[in-house]
């Protein structure tokens, strides 16, 4: 026992955090914004609760930094090297996240057009399609640096292959959901396959097309960090995370996770976003 | 109806493999012209064209080279032979299924526990919503490290990123699954005097069984993914992400792309097996195939 005070100071404010939410979680208030904010307090008081309980352990017991280091040690490291983290972030996520994400999901995306039009390839190419996408396909990782070298091109072309895939299956099979009626509806309107297309069909594919962006997002992250472990310029998350892994200074890894937790978690949100005012007309959206 | 599918699909596979022998001749013809060059001799595109099907170290494998080798690795060697494909696969099939089984078994209870508590349900569930945005498999290479500087070495490291990757969907899937029974056959229970654990393992476990085993085959590939990458950053010992590693260090295409495919192959049959054995079980149970 190093510091039996702060440990025993943070299981209290766990207990009294588990208590609140316990009482929190039995009210149901008649006001809607009440109810969203306790809905909100919540997960938050849970997350500061966990927070607390992982910082009183490892001070407490005084658990090597190595193993496990304490919160405020990893803020600390985040708030002390933010260029770094910074440079990183701009090489991993900036470079060869978005041009493979926007590639991989643009190429996804028209493929499935093409393929639309021809009842026979989509046959084909769906079976396909399933399957690949339960591959692991981040193992053509070495291949692609191998092919393009050190620098992002490898990264963004990894992500190209992992999101390509997701976004044709999704796509295609949302091109296929509107129904019977609205498309005779178009047919009596003697809408063109152009025109049918483009205000019906994809309209109605896009609750699809937005699963496969919010997949996406998070694959694309994993392929450009995983992709760096086969080799990669001196900077980026992945080089950071295998390099001070190698020197134990666990702490900036776990800065870097942080980091690419809080880009991961920010991309989603803004894709949900995005999807909530596109997609304003679906069930799952209305009467809220 | 088997020839209406099957034709369109052997098309598609047809055209990837022409694809990838055409790819192989292009990114290969390079090598063959510059090795040419090198003797200070012309060839022709008829000439070169068949070497670049059996270069030592190709750009791009052709298929029949990765063929080839699986086929050495797997069926000239002994099993229990390092350079024994089947060994490596043997070894990432171990750690993907123990953490497979103890990420599922995770993933059910923790279900469990949020479906019947509703503290559990509004603390937890943001939580796990919010951690599948987050790339968790940049984690891997620090739990094996940092488990292997407290002398837990070999397959539990990698089982435990396996576990990681696959608890997530499985709970997910079934607080969806377990939550699924119509509100008309809880009543219906209600008036049976039934009491919770009567609900929960005549009405709720079967209706939740389809949605198990739908995220059972995302949480399978996924887990073998994890074993993947939770072999890279040991440095290469043994398993199928070891020789991708190890094909990667020394150039060697041939032995990636053969890694490769054994890996593709094992997760295609990984989820088969897993949808079979859930198609059977909805038989079994009287659910129509949807």
């Amino acid at each position: 026992m190093e510091n039996p005070t702060l440990l025993i100071i943070c299981i209290i404010f766990w207990l009294a955090a588990w208590f609140t939410n316990t009482r929190l979680a039995k009210m149901s208030p008649k006001s809607t914004t009440l109810a969203t904010l306790i809905n909100l307090t919540i997960p938050v008081l849970f997350g500061a609760a966990l927070l607390a309980l992982w910082e009183g352990i490892t001070r407490g017991f005084g658990v090597p930094t190595v193993l496990l280091p304490p919160p405020s040690m990893i803020w600390e490291r985040i708030t002390n090297s933010g260029s770094i983290l910074w440079a990183d972030f701009r090489q991993t996520y900036l470079k060869a996240v978005i041009a493979g994400y926007a590639m991989g999901c643009g190429l996804g995306f028209l493929v499935a057009i093409l393929v639309d039009r021809s009842p026979f390839w989509k046959a084909g190419i769906m079976p396909v399609g399933n399957l690949v996408s339960a591959l692991p396909i981040i193992g053509i990782a070495p291949i692609m640096v191998m092919w393009f070298g050190f620098d992002w091109q490898s990264k963004a072309a990894v992500v190209v292959v992992m999101t390509f895939f997701p976004m044709l299956v999704n796509t295609v099979a949302g091109l296929n959901v509107a129904g019977h009626m609205e498309r005779d509806l178009m047919h009596t309107y003697a809408s063109s396959k152009w025109q049918m297309l483009f205000k019906l069909r994809l309209p109605a594919a896009m609750p699809f097309i937005f699963n496969a962006l919010k997949i996406n997002s998070t694959l694309a992250l994993i392929g450009a960090i995983v992709a760096e472990f086969f080799g990669t310029p001196v900077v980026g998350m992945g080089f950071r995370i295998s390099a001070e892994i190698g020197r134990l200074n666990v702490d900036m890894v776990w800065a870097t996770i942080f980091v690419a937790a809080l880009a991961g978690s920010i991309s989603y949100g803004l894709i949900a976003l995005l999807e909530r005012s596109i997609t304003f007309w679906h069930p799952s959206n209305r009467g809220r | 109806m088997i020839k209406d599918r099957a034709l369109p699909v052997l098309t598609v596979v047809a055209l990837i493999i022409a694809i990838w022998y055409a790819g192989a001749a292009l990114l290969n013809l390079q090598f063959e012209y510059d090795q040419a060059e090198r003797i200070g001799k012309q060839v022709s595109l008829s000439e070169a064209l068949p070497k670049t099907m059996a270069q030592e170290r190709p750009v791009l494998p052709a298929p029949h080279q990765v063929a080839v080798e699986i086929w050495q690795t797997t069926a000239e060697k002994s099993i229990t032979s390092k350079r024994s494909l089947v060994y490596h696969a043997w070894i990432t099939l171990s750690a993907t299924m123990l953490g497979f089984v103890f990420g599922t078994v995770l993933g059910i209870i923790l279900a469990v526990g949020i479906i019947h508590s509703r503290v559990l349900d509004k603390s937890l569930m943001p939580w796990i919503i919010t951690s599948q945005t987050i790339p968790i498999l940049a984690i891997a290479p620090m739990i094996i490290v940092v488990l292997n500087s407290i002398g837990i070495t070999g397959l539990v490291p990698k089982a435990t990123i396996s576990t990681y990757l696959s608890f997530f969907p499985v709970a997910v899937g079934m607080v969806k699954g377990l939550g699924s029974p119509d509100a008309i056959n809880m009543d219906l229970m209600r008036t049976f005097n039934a009491s919770r654990a009567q609900v929960f393992w005549k009405l709720r476990w079967p209706t939740a069984v389809p949605y198990l085993f739908t995220s059972m085959k995302i949480a399978i590939a996924a887990s073998l993914v994890g074993a993947i990458v939770g072999e890279l950053p040991t440095g290469a010992v043994a398993g199928l992400g070891a020789r991708l590693l190890a094909g990667s260090y020394y150039g060697q295409t041939v032995q990636i792309w053969s890694a490769l495919i054994v890996a593709a192959i094992l997760a295609g049959s990984l989820v088969a097996i897993v949808g079979l054995v859930g198609a059977w079980l909805n038989r079994r149970m009287g659910m129509r195939e949807a």
